[in-house]
Parts: structure tokens; sequence; C-alpha cells
């Protein structure tokens, strides 16, 4: 059972958007800006404020990839495997931060909710292939060895 | 208005929504999986492609018509599109066929059998996917989904309930309900609709025949059938019997013959039905409560109220549904000892419906801490126990159902189609019963394809304003109309199919606009050739009154709560 303030907060953003269909993304990404996650309950609950099926708001917020129904960490390391990326070898830099956060294909996020990780398809930032992004901040050319290194360093900051 | 050619001859059209509806006008069944025309257009399996004379490829579902059109529908391009079309749908498709239950009337498998599919080339790297058989009425197996969204627009168009969405993207998409929960999990109404509309075996019936040969291989058991008034105009479809015709006669053969030790005819306890909720409706008229009576026949509807209109659950007739009423009667006549002979009774009762396996389960359809219906079986599972037996329906003589259950009036049967409850107790309200006064009924506004039909009645001096209502979505209309107080009505009846039981989850799929009109039809026929034709003259149920029923109408004819 989500907390009482969560439904709070929900119903600050479906009043700022207003009470229709056309307002679920909008009000989604609000929630997910707040929680750094959409939870279930409150997809739920905005599915019957405004007026559609839990389905179709289960449908919408699956289709794209940006949605998460997953608490996700402090630091978010979205693991670039555009073209660009994928040929300069970002394979190796997602299996080391696999290996070195104990996480896989299925597991996204440490059990400490520090680091979740993700792979994304393109930054739109070839040139600096292989590219890795943490929470808001780009890091170019990176390395298996260098993004390990980035990741003890976020420890130390995060704790 | 216009005229287009179509393979080189040429074709006049008038309102026709689209191009695929004139080529199927003009006697060319273009292939689809996706195209219903009582739901949105959706264009997902584009099977209905043709080809125009500049070469140009379109989906002839989503084109409007349009004059002077040249339209070629078999071109060889056409052709090798279409096959390689359902190539790749078979490719992520289980195709365990011969051990399908849909096998036989899935649209997959005869469209690759008729296209000439003999092979496909690519191999199925879809995971498998847990089936759901939470449900009593439908179980949902993934793996045999298309991805057409034929059940997610039936569940959100004709029935407002939305259970049912796509999840995911590309390759990964999936129809499912949110969260991928189970379907006992979500607001599901069991009508059913989603399988009818399901063109493989992705959505098929939750089949409870085992459990009834089982029964009629046991010495020991007495086994039991009611039979629903809209399964006797469905079950010739099987059988090549014309659409409609009422086989009830042949029903009772082929139960004796099964095994089955009696057979009633549910329209026996649809007078019942009428007669106690007859009574209801005048109380709550005269004292002024509990109105617009809602009727509660209908279990989907039912469902409907108590989970989505909690605050009218007051207003639903106590009455049980006629199945629940026939089934607590003979099981109260068999708790006697001496009518029970040392044999147990298992209660079977076939019906139209997929939503009647839920309701025989719901804890008001118990009575003495006993289920009264023990198993639920729909005409298609019926018409799978004779084909099972081997047995030649269609050359069956008549029999008549058995005594005491086994007569209904003319007012029990039109049961099965949308406004036949209402009907039924109008002719139970009045007095007369030649054939002016009941022709007056008929014409009142109560029959008709309508999904929603509102008329007033007069009775003793008062005006009774009534709706008839089929169809979910039509009435969550009705319902919000009463909710915000715009509208009066005295009484609601409400069927979740659209025309009623005869169109329900149970009946045969695949029954277009001609078998609509021949089942309501076929209903109606069967009541005009009735002798009594009002509930009240059925002698039968009146004896009942002062036998069985005596001291004991309350308990095994009403639901104690919602």
């Amino acid at each position: 059972m989500l907390d009482q303030s969560y439904y709070r907060k929900a119903d600050e953003i479906i009043a700022h958007y207003g009470r229709k269909a056309s307002s679920l993304i909008p009000i989604m990404q609000d929630i997910q800006g707040e929680y750094r996650y959409l939870p279930g309950e409150l997809l739920t609950y905005v599915a019957a404020e405004i007026g559609i099926s839990e389905a179709k708001a289960y449908s919408v917020a699956t289709f794209y990839e940006n949605f998460s129904f997953e608490a996700k960490g402090k630091y978010i390391i979205k693991v670039c495997d555009g073209t660009a990326c994928h040929v300069k070898k970002s394979g190796p830099i997602l299996e080391a931060l696999h290996k070195t956060l104990g996480l896989s294909k299925k597991k996204h996020t440490t059990d400490d909710m520090l680091f979740t990780v993700e792979t994304v398809s393109c930054l739109g930032a070839c040139g600096l292939a292989p590219t890795v992004m943490v929470n808001e901040d780009v890091y170019p050319r990176m390395t298996p060895e260098s993004v390990v290194e980035l990741v003890e360093k976020l420890r130390g900051e995060g704790n | 208005m216009g005229t287009m050619t179509i393979d080189g001859r040429k074709v006049q059209f008038t309102d026709e929504k689209n191009v695929l509806s004139v080529i199927r006008n003009a006697g060319i069944d273009i292939p689809t999986l996706c195209y219903h025309s009582e739901v949105s257009t959706f264009g997902a399996c584009r099977l209905c492609t043709v080809e125009d004379d500049r070469g140009r490829t379109f989906a002839s579902c989503s084109e409007e018509p349009r004059d002077g059109m040249v339209i070629f529908t078999n071109t060889g391009r056409i052709k090798r599109h279409r096959k390689l079309i359902l190539e790749l749908l078979l490719a992520a498709h289980c195709r365990d066929c011969t051990t399908c239950v849909k096998s036989g009337e899935c649209n997959l498998q005869m469209l690759a059998h008729r296209l000439g599919v003999t092979q496909v080339r690519f191999a199925n790297t879809r995971e498998i996917h847990e089936v759901d058989t939470s449900s009593p009425s439908i179980v949902r197996d993934p793996n045999k989904c298309i991805l057409c969204g034929d059940c997610i627009r039936a569940c959100d168009e004709l029935q407002g309930i939305g259970a049912l969405g796509f999840a995911f993207r590309g390759t990964d998409a999936m129809v499912m309900p949110a969260f991928n929960k189970k379907i006992a999990q979500t607001l599901c109404v069991n009508c059913g609709q989603c399988r009818v509309y399901c063109p493989t075996g992705a959505i098929s019936i939750h089949t409870n025949t085992d459990e009834v040969w089982e029964a009629l291989g046991d010495p020991d058991i007495r086994v039991v059938a009611q039979v629903a008034p809209a399964v006797r105009v469905a079950v010739g479809d099987a059988f090549g019997i014309e659409r409609g015709k009422s086989v009830m006669g042949k029903i009772v053969n082929v139960l004796h013959r099964l095994g089955f030790d009696e057979v009633y005819d549910t329209a026996f306890s649809a007078d019942l039905t009428v007669m106690e909720e007859s009574a209801e409706f005048l109380n709550r008229v005269e004292a002024g409560i509990k109105l617009p009576l809602l009727t509660s026949c209908c279990p989907s509807w039912v469902k409907f109220v108590t989970d989505q209109y909690p605050e009218f659950k007051e207003n639903l007739s106590t009455c049980r549904s006629p199945q629940g009423m026939m089934s607590a009667l003979v099981k109260e006549w068999y708790r006697d000892p001496k009518n029970a002979k040392g044999k147990r009774t298992v209660m079977v009762s076939i019906m139209p419906c997929t939503a009647k396996k839920m309701e025989a389960k719901r804890p008001n359809s118990f009575t003495k801490g006993e289920q009264d219906t023990d198993i639920v079986i729909t005409t298609t599972e019926l018409i799978r126990m004779i084909r099972n037996s081997g047995i030649d329906f269609a050359g069956l003589t008549p029999e008549a159902s058995d005594v005491p259950f086994g007569f209904g009036s003319g007012g029990g049967v039109i049961f099965g189609v949308t406004g036949g409850v209402t009907e039924a107790v109008l002719r139970r309200l009045i007095p007369e019963h030649d054939k002016v006064a009941l022709d007056a009924i008929a014409e009142c506004g109560v029959r008709g394809d309508d999904a929603i039909k509102s008329f007033q009645f007069e009775y003793n001096g008062r005006t009774l304003k009534i709706c008839v209502v089929s169809g979910l979505i039509h009435a969550r209309q009705v319902m919000e109309q009463v909710k915000a107080g715009e509208v009066q009505y005295d009484l609601i009846e409400v069927m979740a199919c659209r025309r009623g039981c005869i169109m329900g989850g149970g009946q045969p799929p695949r029954a277009g606009n001609r078998t609509k009109a021949a089942r309501a039809k076929g209903i109606y026929n069967a009541d005009n050739v009735a002798i009594i034709k009002k509930p009240d003259e059925n002698p039968m149920v009146m004896s009942l009154y002062e036998g069985l029923l005596k001291g004991k109408a309350h308990e095994l004819l009403h639901n104690k709560e919602y």
C-alpha cells in the first residue's frame, strides 16, 4: 500500500493537467519526475480519475521505454548502445557495470537503491562514443575500466 | 453512391463505409482477421489489402469507397502478400492445431487452409507465456494471440469494460489485463464477447464438459439438465440446420441419448422469474422504493452493477436468475429422500452464456450450503459433446422435455432475446390474454434491435417508465443518466450482450447479420406457436406454488444479497 501522500501528490498533478484522457502522459511524466518511477497503484488511480481503463493506461505506460514501474536507484546509468557506441564496444562497458554492481538484463537496480543500469538506443552524442549518461551528466569515450572507476567515485559520493 | 470496378466488373455502391464492404457485397470474400463491422476499424492484419489500377496497394477496410475506383482483389502480388502475412502470423503462433480447443472453428486455421499456406519458413522465437485459467468463464492463452486487438475492442467498445489492452511494444507486444493481472482479478464481467471476437484460440471458453461426462458415467448420480431458451436457436448452426430454427426437441432427444436422466426447460423457471419479479416490481412501484428496479437475470450485468455501481445494488431485483431458480427447485425436490431414491443429483445447466459459469459459483447461488447448479456448459460445449458422441443430430426426432419442470410458456422462451424479460413481465401484469392485448405489448417498443429502447406502459392508471438495454456500454450510458437524475425509470432491463442471450458469449461464433436476425426470429417463432403465452397461465408453475414452493418461495427463488 502506498502512503496517502502519494495520492495527494497525484491529485495535485491531475488537477494541474485536467481530468481528461489526453492528460495521461504528462501526468505519468510528472509522477515519475517526483518519485523516479511510476508506482503501479498510482497508474490505476490516475486511470480511474481521468476516466480511462486501467488496461489502456498500462498499455501507454509500457509502450514507452521511459516509464518504469520499478523504483529506480539514486544514480541512473544509461549505457548507450546505439550503432556508433555499439561498434565502439559499448557491450563490454555494460558487462563491466553488470559485473561490478551484481546486476543483469533482468535486474536493473542494486539492492541499496543506489544504482540503476539501463541501455538506451542513442544519446545523440555519437562523436563521443562510447557514451554513458549518469542522471543528467554525459561521460564520453568510456572503457570498461573507466566506468568501474566512475561507479566507485559515485558510490563514495552517494553514501 | 457511385460505381467502382472490381476485378473487371462494374459494381454499384451506396453507403458502404469502406471498400471492403463493397467488395464483400459483390460476392468476394476478402479474408480478414481484425475486421468486425460492429467495432471500430483497426487495420492491423492487412489481409484485406487490395490493389488499384495504379499499382497502389492499401487495406480495403480502411479506405472509403470512391466513384470510379478500379480495384483488383486477386492479383499475383496480392496473393503473395496475403500468404506471407499468414506465414508471418503463424511463425509467432503456437501451432498445436490438432489439440487446440478452437480447432475447426479458428479463423487463422481456416484462412491458412483457404490460402494454401502449407509451410512456414520462419522459426518461432516467441517466449512461452503462462495460460490464464483463473476465470471460470474464459481461458486466455497468450501463445495463440495474433495481436489483432479484436478482444480489446469488443471489451472496450461493446461492453465498456476495458479489461484487456495491448502492453509493451514491437516484438514484445502482448494483449493482457493491466499489470498482467489474472482475468479473475479485473473488472471482467465474464460475458465472453472477447471469445466471440477472438479469431484464434487465444481466448476460449473455460470448458467443463469433462465434468459432465464424468457425472454421466456414474451410475450413482442422477444427471439433470436444464436448457436455456437461446440454446435452441443456435445448436442447429453446427449441424447444417437452417439458421435460427428452434431445435429444442432434438436437444432433448440428444441429451437423453447422452445419458441425462431428466431434461428440463429453463423457460419454465423463466416463468417463475416473471411471477416473482413482477410481484416485486409492483411492490416497489406501490411503495415507491428502490426504483428503478434493475433486472437480475444476466450475471454479467449483475457483476457490472456490484463492481461499478454499488450504490444501485439495492435496486437489483432479488430474484435469482432462471438458471438459479431451476437448479434450486430441482435440488430441493431431490433433497427429499423419497424422491432421491439413494442417488445424488448433479445439475447441469446448458446456457448460451459464459458468465453463467461464474453465476453458479457466486455465494448467493447456494441453498442450504449446497451449490445449486453444479456444472454450466455453453451451447458451444454442447455442440462439442454431440460431435464427440457421433450422434446424427440433424436426423433426430424431436422429444418433449420431462415433467414437472419441462414446460415453459412463450413468455419464458422470449427471455433469450433483449426485451423478452420485460415483455413477459408486462404480459403478467395485464389481465387479458387475447391476441390483441398481447400484440399491443409486442408493439409497445419492447421489441427490436436498438441497443436502448425506452417507452411507457399504462398500468392501472399509472404510467410505467421502462428502459430495455443490451450491451453494457449502453447500460453505462443509461446508468449515468439515472445517476445524474436526467431520466427516471421504473424498470430497467439489461442484457450484457448486444441483442440478448441469443448472441451470448457461449454461442457458436461468427454469426453474421442474417444469423443474428434469424435467432431472434426463431425465439419469437417459438413464442408464436406456444399455446400458453403468459407465465401466470402456466399450470405447472401455478401448481408449484401450492406444492414444492409452499413456504419456501423466498429461500429458493431469491438471492439473499449481492
